[in-house]
């Protein structure tokens, strides 16, 4: 018997968060879930679904390029009993076809899960087209959404696996170029609404969400050179957000919230809609999109230009808490 | 050996009832108003299909035919055909458009009253049904799933995505009915949005495509009966919007209103003296 456990940080090195889901787990859960339907907007190439789609034909539907009908025919074979998956770029399975998510999956309860491939500014030169700066924001606004947001490649697989078992739609946020860091190093609990500690420290709670959790651990590291001890907060689960991590952390001088995202609607707004209605929670430092549309180019610039690199919060972060 | 003559009549005398109980829940709903003209365009297609062509609960739940309205706002409609063959009681209706009811100006699901979609934003119950049909054929079900979708409502894009789709997965459980009034809001379709020709573009999408007078009982017979096995399906069912009261019929103001006490008396008197006529 194979422990259920078991979890090989190295199987996912290099490879992204996408390939990992589509090109390892998702085999890995078929005996599990028989009844799964993988349905994609012709992105299963990029998706990393050939094995899938060479192994399953059965379990694989591709509808062309038309996202609405996309959600729509995952939330009728949903509503028939199947498990259904659905796999395109970010941009366009949060905005081209919201309301088709908001009205299937949200009212109707339909319960498909929603992979966003390539989010943030991942696709880099393709510009702001093809950017997703607002599918948080979008996909937490709708009543009954689970809105996940992985860090790396290895929490990816188990927020798709902790979706596969929940009784509600997911939206799963993937972020971060292929080759992106890996944060976590070793086997961990990941528990949907449930936050993961990275660092603790009593100055500063850090909270970070996909692409962003890598930066942020290295802004532990230089914040403590400045003598300031940062607690370093992995949010994978946007809605529901977990509020006892906010109520545990804020005997500290200051929240900071980073995200690949606009400042607009969130992980900073979701942290700011809890606390705002107590008197007794430090200030919050917003870190993200500043409301723009990017200079397109390549991810680092992007990141600079979104003053979004480890260095750039550190100076943020210094000069609000010494106001 | 069915007598058809005698079951056409009997379908024609129902379609009245509906009318009656459509204009009559109209009226009740007060200043709320109702979708009253595209409710009395669809009703022979809605009584065709629940009272001779689709089995409802032939082996249970599973197996049944599915019929999903994509123009939701024919939910009126609707409800009035699903209690004329019990699925919704009387007292259940007659609460219509009241606070908090179940059943308002579009329908939200609810499979055990034969509401299998929660439609009104229009588009959306086609491709939805695409699906539902994909999952019936992988499930090797031998039902049938039919959409009805208004003229207006292929407008939307999404329409046009579902029905390619429907042909790629070559959905032969797949029947579309346009129920063709010629009226969305803003006036005739031939003015806001040109559809035509609408035979071509459902059989240039692959559907086999049946052109009928989608107030004659006998012909939508016929049209079902004649679907092809090989293919998904489409009935273009030429209709007038506010069918069977002189005011209402292609007036686009009754898309969706309210009837005063006079024209409610009157409507009524039209509709009881068509079921007079046609007794010889």
């Amino acid at each position: 018997m194979e422990n259920e456990t078991y979890f090989d940080v190295n199987a996912f090195a290099n490879i992204g968060q996408s390939n990992s889901i589509f090109g390892v787990s998702l085999m890995d859960n078929m005996e599990k879930y028989p009844t799964i339907k993988v349905l994609t907007s012709d992105m299963a190439l990029a998706a990393g679904l050939d094995r899938f789609k060479f192994l399953y034909p059965n379990n694989f539907y591709n509808v062309g390029i038309a996202e609405q009908n996309l959600i729509g025919v995952a939330a009728g074979l949903a509503s028939e009993g199947f498990k259904c998956i659905a796999v395109a770029q970010a941009a366009f399975i949060s905005m081209r076809c919201f309301e088709m998510v908001r009205q299937y999956l949200g009212y109707m309860r339909n319960n498909v899960i929603l992979v966003g491939l390539n989010s943030g500014f991942l696709l880099k030169f393709f510009g702001n087209t093809h950017y997703a700066t607002e599918d948080l924001s979008l996909m937490r606004g709708i009543p009954g959404m689970i809105v996940l947001s992985p860090a790396d490649a290895g929490e990816a697989v188990k927020a798709f696996e902790a979706a596969l078992q929940m009784d509600a739609p997911v939206y799963i946020r993937l972020t971060g170029p292929k080759d992106a860091p890996i944060v976590y190093k070793e086997n961990f609990s990941f528990e949907i609404g449930k936050s993961n500690v990275l660092r603790e420290g009593n100055d500063v709670t850090i909270f970070a969400t996909g692409s962003m959790v890598h930066q942020v651990v290295r802004v532990g590291d230089l914040l403590e050179e400045h003598g300031i001890k940062a607690k370093v907060v992995d949010v994978h689960t946007i809605k529901p957000m977990d509020v006892d991590i906010l109520n545990n952390s804020k005997h500290c001088k200051l929240f900071v919230s980073v995200e690949e995202h606009n400042l607009i609607g969130g992980l900073g707004s979701s942290i700011s809609e809890y606390i705002t209605e107590f008197t007794h929670f430090p200030p919050l430092l917003k870190l993200g999109v500043k409301d723009v549309f990017p200079m397109p180019g390549g991810y680092d610039f992007l990141l600079t230009q979104n003053r979004l690199t480890p260095e750039q919060i550190v100076e943020d972060i210094l000069i609000k808490y010494k106001l | 050996m069915i007598n058809y003559q005698q079951s056409i009549k009997n379908l024609e005398k129902i379609s009245n009832e509906l009318r009656l109980r459509i204009v009559e829940l109209t009226y009740l709903s007060k200043k709320n108003g109702a979708h009253i003209g595209g409710s009395l365009s669809s009703v022979e297609t809605l009584v065709t299909l629940y009272h001779s062509i689709i089995l409802n609960r032939p082996n249970g739940l599973e197996e049944r035919d599915r019929v999903i309205l994509s123009k939701g706002h024919a939910a009126l409609g609707l409800y009035c055909a699903l209690e004329s063959i019990g699925l919704i009681s009387k007292e259940a209706l007659d609460t219509f458009e009241d606070n908090g009811s179940q059943f308002l100006a579009h329908a939200k699901r609810d499979i055990m009253k034969g509401l299998e979609f929660s439609g009104g934003s229009l588009g959306l119950g086609i491709s939805y049904a695409v699906g539902v049909a994909l999952a019936c054929k992988d499930k090797g079900l031998n039902n049938q799933i039919f959409v009805l979708l208004g003229d207006g409502e292929c407008d939307e894009g999404l329409v046009w995505e579902a029905l390619m789709c429907a042909n790629n997965f070559n959905l032969t459980n797949f029947t579309v009915i346009v129920d063709y009034n010629h009226l969305q809001s803003d006036g005739p379709t031939e003015e806001v949005m040109n559809l035509e020709s609408l035979h071509d573009k459902f059989s240039a999408f692959g559907f086999k495509t049946i052109e009928v007078d989608g107030h004659s009982i006998k012909d939508l017979m016929v049209a079902f009966n004649e679907r092809s096995e090989f293919k998904p399906n489409a009935i273009i069912a030429r209709t007038i919007k506010g069918k069977g009261v002189s005011f209402m019929e292609n007036k686009r103001t009754w898309h969706h209103g309210s009837l005063s006490d006079t024209q409610y008396k009157r409507a009524i008197e039209e509709l009881n003296n068509w079921n007079c006529t046609d007794g010889e």
